[in-house]
């Protein structure tokens, strides 16, 4: 069969998706909890404020098990703003760093945009990882790699222009 | 790997594309660990009557949507999240965002949501939603069309489309719809009337299967 082609989620996705409006993958009293801040924004470099934010991710020891939120949907403020409270996920396997995996959704997106953070205190299993390494621009892996001092990271989507983060197709 | 239907990010004919599609070629992903699982949400205790959004009876043309969330091998999707919303009837949204002067209606949210059964099967039970116009250019007018929003067992299988109604003069004026450039893939977005789904004098029905991309392992 054929695929569903894509279509955009529109500027009014709220009132079907904000019943789900969960930016806490962990429960907040969590000791080893981050918060994952970011903007995104547009290629004139304005705050997207109609955006909706979804992360996927692995557990603390980089497995899946059925019992696992992982999830987290979070919808962007007047500057265009997200924030998540979770947990950094343990390697998933060998190769790979850890990493989150992020979707957008908005108006003028036909298509979600995937791309993935990484941690910036993981600067050897980042160069060692398999994604990280196919991309071959010092300056475009960067925008992969949140910025900040754990327990507090920022991870700023540009959809567009010279920073215009790294988006993923499969 | 098959070609995928899905529009380009860049369609200057929706404007709104023009500042938000990415400009630097996509990189591919392989499907590792984290692409290959994806949220489940069959513990959610989600209300059969957030499936029904006539149950304050809404004006307008009530119609049952049903159809099934598959793979690309034709395998069912069972409990996984189907999100639904729409314009009401005068094609306005319950939504502060929405300007159109067009009466909004109290008895109708717009929103809803189910698991799919284990055959992959949802149903809603709404109204025909109105077209509204929109300021993309001169007399745009979208096509009636309600929002999904699906996941499947996997990262990757992750869908956010529009079902629209077939025979609908819009269609062909509609950059959004248009961006899928492929006509036989545009009409996989258009629901069938389905005489076997309609309730004899109480509400008409129509089809639309979503189909994802196959879930490796």
């Amino acid at each position: 069969m054929s695929t569903t082609p894509s279509q955009t989620i529109g500027p009014f996705f709220r009132i079907g998706a904000a019943w789900m409006d969960t930016p806490h993958v962990v429960p907040a009293d969590s000791a080893d909890a981050i918060i994952l801040t970011g903007h995104v924004l547009d290629g004139a470099g304005v705050p997207v404020s109609d955006a909706m934010v979804e992360i996927w991710q692995a557990d603390r020891q980089g497995g899946f098990p059925p019992d696992w939120q992982g999830f987290g949907r979070c919808f962007t403020d007047d500057e265009g703003r997200f924030a998540f409270l979770t947990v950094k996920p343990g390697r998933v396997d060998a190769r790979q760093s850890p990493h989150i995996d992020v979707s957008v959704f908005a108006r003028g997106l036909l298509q979600r945009l995937v791309t993935r953070v990484y941690f910036p205190d993981e600067e050897d299993a980042n160069s060692a990882d398999p994604v990280l390494t196919s991309i071959e621009q010092p300056a475009a892996r960067a925008t992969l790699v949140a910025v900040g001092t754990p327990p507090d990271l920022r991870f700023d989507i540009h959809l567009q222009g010279d920073n215009e983060t790294v988006f993923f197709v499969y | 790997m098959t070609i995928r239907p899905d529009p380009d990010y860049d369609v200057p004919a929706y404007r709104s594309t023009v500042l938000r599609a990415p400009h630097r070629p996509l990189v591919p992903l392989a499907h590792e660990p984290t692409e290959r699982h994806g949220p489940a949400f069959g513990h959610l205790s989600i209300d059969p009557l957030d499936a029904d959004l006539t149950r304050w009876r809404p004006l307008g043309e009530r119609i049952i949507v049903t159809g099934r969330l598959l793979d690309e091998g034709s395998r069912p999707i069972a409990g996984q999240l189907v999100e639904i919303w729409q314009a009401n009837a005068a094609g306005r949204y319950a939504h502060a965002a929405d300007q159109h002067d067009a009466p909004l209606d109290h008895n109708f949210t717009g929103a809803g949501r189910c698991l799919t059964d284990r055959d992959g099967r949802y149903r809603f039970v709404t109204i025909k939603p109105g077209a509204y116009p929109w300021a993309n250019h001169a007399n745009a007018w979208r096509p009636a069309h309600i929002h999904f929003s699906v996941f499947g067992r996997a990262f990757t299988q992750r869908l956010v489309t529009q079902m629209y109604f077939p025979g609908d003069p819009l269609l062909d004026h509609d950059p959004i719809f248009l961006s899928v450039r492929d006509e036989r893939a545009r009409h996989d977005l258009l629901a069938r009337l389905d005489l076997d789904t309609t309730e004899e004098g109480r509400a008409l029905g129509y089809h639309f299967d979503v189909v994802v991309g196959d879930h490796l392992t």
